[in-house]
């Protein structure tokens, strides 16, 4: 029988994942949108999951939300990654670098 | 539901402008269109502090629960809505003569503007995130405004990045606050969480909030973001970032903990004041070595942070009202000290060079003046403001048993004061290279006198610091009771 927990850990793990891939990863941009979207997804389970659970409908409309905005910040985050492409010719993590902070 | 959407009216006035702002420039002239957009919103969010401030009273929920109106929103607003206009006016000049005036830019502030006001007024963990989230994705662009400039898109990147994770640590928060709840209501959080009786999951929802919303107001350790973006965006999108969305956050960050978690003060409170310590040192230590002024006004944010964190920590009514005119008073030294780095400027480049001050009351003795009162208060100097709002968040902090808090934190302002006062000495006698010249604006010279004079003259007896203390105490009430 799969319960609440299986749902619960599948999402842990994947927000962990996308946490790992935002500070691990000296590659790429694009892999940091990916894995913002992985946290975002995995968050999607957990309300899908408790939503299923509690019998209340309220966790997938908050879903439905989530998804919508993380379209908009997708669609955001590559324009901006377009610009900045434009500036430098080079979209690699370690060459986000004019500020050292 | 027809008393709902009145509730909602200002939200609902504002979203139309900007929306039919940004319609009709598009399909007419466009940039040429672009100062005149910038007056009209600020007037519009003149009028809407006015509306806000002068007729609302009482408290109106609306849609369910989703949306409250109290005392303590609308102290919140008007405070936003004052300084975002105050800044659109600053940045219209300076953004003229460097070509950077584009018709978005009021645009994406009124829409971030309303993202605020949605932010304050939550009563829902739904209308939480979609408040912040208008917010955040129009601050983002924003940021990245300068699209030729490898500093601006950079410093939106890194804004978009951090932002982005800190949106998805707040609704992981939020999912299991949900789940272990049983619902997105504050109101009915408040009744699950009472007595100090929080489950396991539901603490680790509210650990993951908290990190989620540290990160909106730059508290420690969730502050990296901070120096790069001020110092990337340009300087009155700096100024804007100074001001009114801190103010928002933390207006939030206060409304979850207390309506939603006010069963739960203990749970909280240490969280809240750790974070309010490590901001607090921080902003302190790392802005000494700071060249860059724009940078050191991040380190400077960081550390007012942390003051203001010290009333969320103290957990009453008391903490909150200090909380607010922390914040109000913040925001007025702001605007003062940014439309002096918007004044300075090289042959017509803007140049944010600390040393680039050296012998400047030589020159121009009233504004190095102005600018001398602005720095003793940001640094707490009495009888400057500044000090009156540390004395504020500093007396809630012994009332609630903080009194560790407080030593820290006046050790804090007494390292802090260092790098204020630097400016003031680079100013009065610092060596006689790098000389700059100040832009002549008129409206820049406005605002930085203005600032400078309710700064210094509002401890005189008779003014009371023009009454603000007895309208945060009516905020706090209604968000505490």
């Amino acid at each position: 029988m799969i319960g609440l927990e299986h749902y619960l850990t599948v999402a842990a793990t994947l927000f962990v994942i996308g946490i790992f891939g935002l500070f691990l990863n000296r590659k790429n941009v694009i892999i940091l949108l990916m894995s913002i979207e992985l946290m975002l997804l995995a968050v999607n389970i957990n309300l899908v999951a408790f939503s299923s659970f509690l019998d209340d409908l309220v966790g997938q409309v908050f879903t439905l939300f989530v998804l919508t905005v993380a379209a908009a910040e997708a669609a955001i985050g590559l324009a901006i990654l377009v610009c900045f492409f434009r500036n430098r010719g080079t979209i690699a993590v370690e060459d986000v670098n004019v500020m050292k902070g | 539901m027809s008393a709902d959407l009145g509730t909602i009216l200002p939200e609902i006035l504002l979203s139309l402008f900007a929306i039919l702002g940004l319609l009709g420039a598009v399909y007419t002239g466009k940039d040429a269109l672009a100062s005149a957009l910038v007056w009209v919103t600020s007037a519009v969010f003149l009028g809407l502090a006015a509306w806000i401030g002068l007729s609302g009273e009482g408290t109106h929920i609306a849609f369910n629960g989703m949306f409250v109106d109290d005392g303590f929103a609308r102290f919140a607003k008007v405070v936003i809505l004052l300084s975002a206009a105050a800044v659109l006016v600053m940045s219209e000049g300076y953004m003229k003569s460097r070509d950077l005036l584009r018709f978005e830019y009021p645009v994406l502030v009124a829409l971030s503007v309303v993202g605020m006001m949605m932010m304050v007024s939550a009563g829902d963990l739904m209308a939480l995130y979609m408040g912040l989230e208008l917010q955040s994705l129009a601050l983002y662009v924003v940021a990245s405004l300068r699209r030729d400039s490898a500093r601006s898109t950079e410093a939106g990147l890194k804004y978009f990045v951090l932002g982005a994770l800190s949106s998805g640590l707040l609704l992981y928060g939020a999912s299991l606050v949900y789940g272990y709840a049983g619902t997105t209501l504050f109101s009915g959080i408040i009744q699950t969480a009472q007595h100090g009786d929080v489950s396991l999951g539901l603490l680790f929802g509210l650990i993951f909030l908290i990190a989620g919303l540290a990160f909106k107001v730059s508290a420690v350790p969730f502050h990296m973001w901070t120096p790069d973006v001020y110092e990337g965006a340009p300087t009155p999108v700096t100024a804007f970032f100074a001001t009114a969305p801190k103010v928002a956050a933390m207006a939030l960050f206060a409304r979850v903990m207390h309506d939603a978690f006010g069963g739960a003060i203990k749970d909280w409170s240490q969280v809240v004041a750790l974070l309010s310590v490590l901001s607090m040192l921080l902003g302190a230590f790392a802005a000494i070595g700071q060249t860059n002024i724009k940078r050191l006004m991040a380190y400077s944010s960081i550390a007012h942070m942390g003051y203001a964190l010290i009333g969320l920590a103290a957990g009453t009514a008391l903490g909150i009202q200090s909380m607010l005119v922390y914040m109000a008073i913040y925001v007025t030294m702001n605007i003062g000290t940014f439309a002096f780095i918007l004044m300075m400027e090289r042959d017509g480049q803007p140049v944010t060079d600390i040393s680039a001050l050296n012998q400047f009351a030589k020159r121009e003795p009233g504004k190095a003046l102005a600018m001398l009162v602005l720095m003793f208060s940001l640094a707490g100097v009495p009888p400057m403001l500044g000090f009156f709002a540390k004395f504020g968040v500093w007396q809630a902090g012994v009332d609630a048993g903080l009194v560790w808090l407080v030593v820290v934190s006046a050790f804090a302002s007494a390292i802090g004061a260092y790098y204020y006062l630097r400016i003031v000495f680079f100013m009065y006698f610092g060596s006689e290279d790098g000389a700059i010249e100040v832009n002549g604006s008129k409206t820049l010279w406005v605002f930085l006198m203005g600032a400078a004079a309710i700064i210094g003259i509002a401890w005189v007896p008779g003014i009371n610091m023009f009454g603000i203390g007895a309208i945060a105490e009516l905020a706090a009430t209604s968000l505490v009771n």
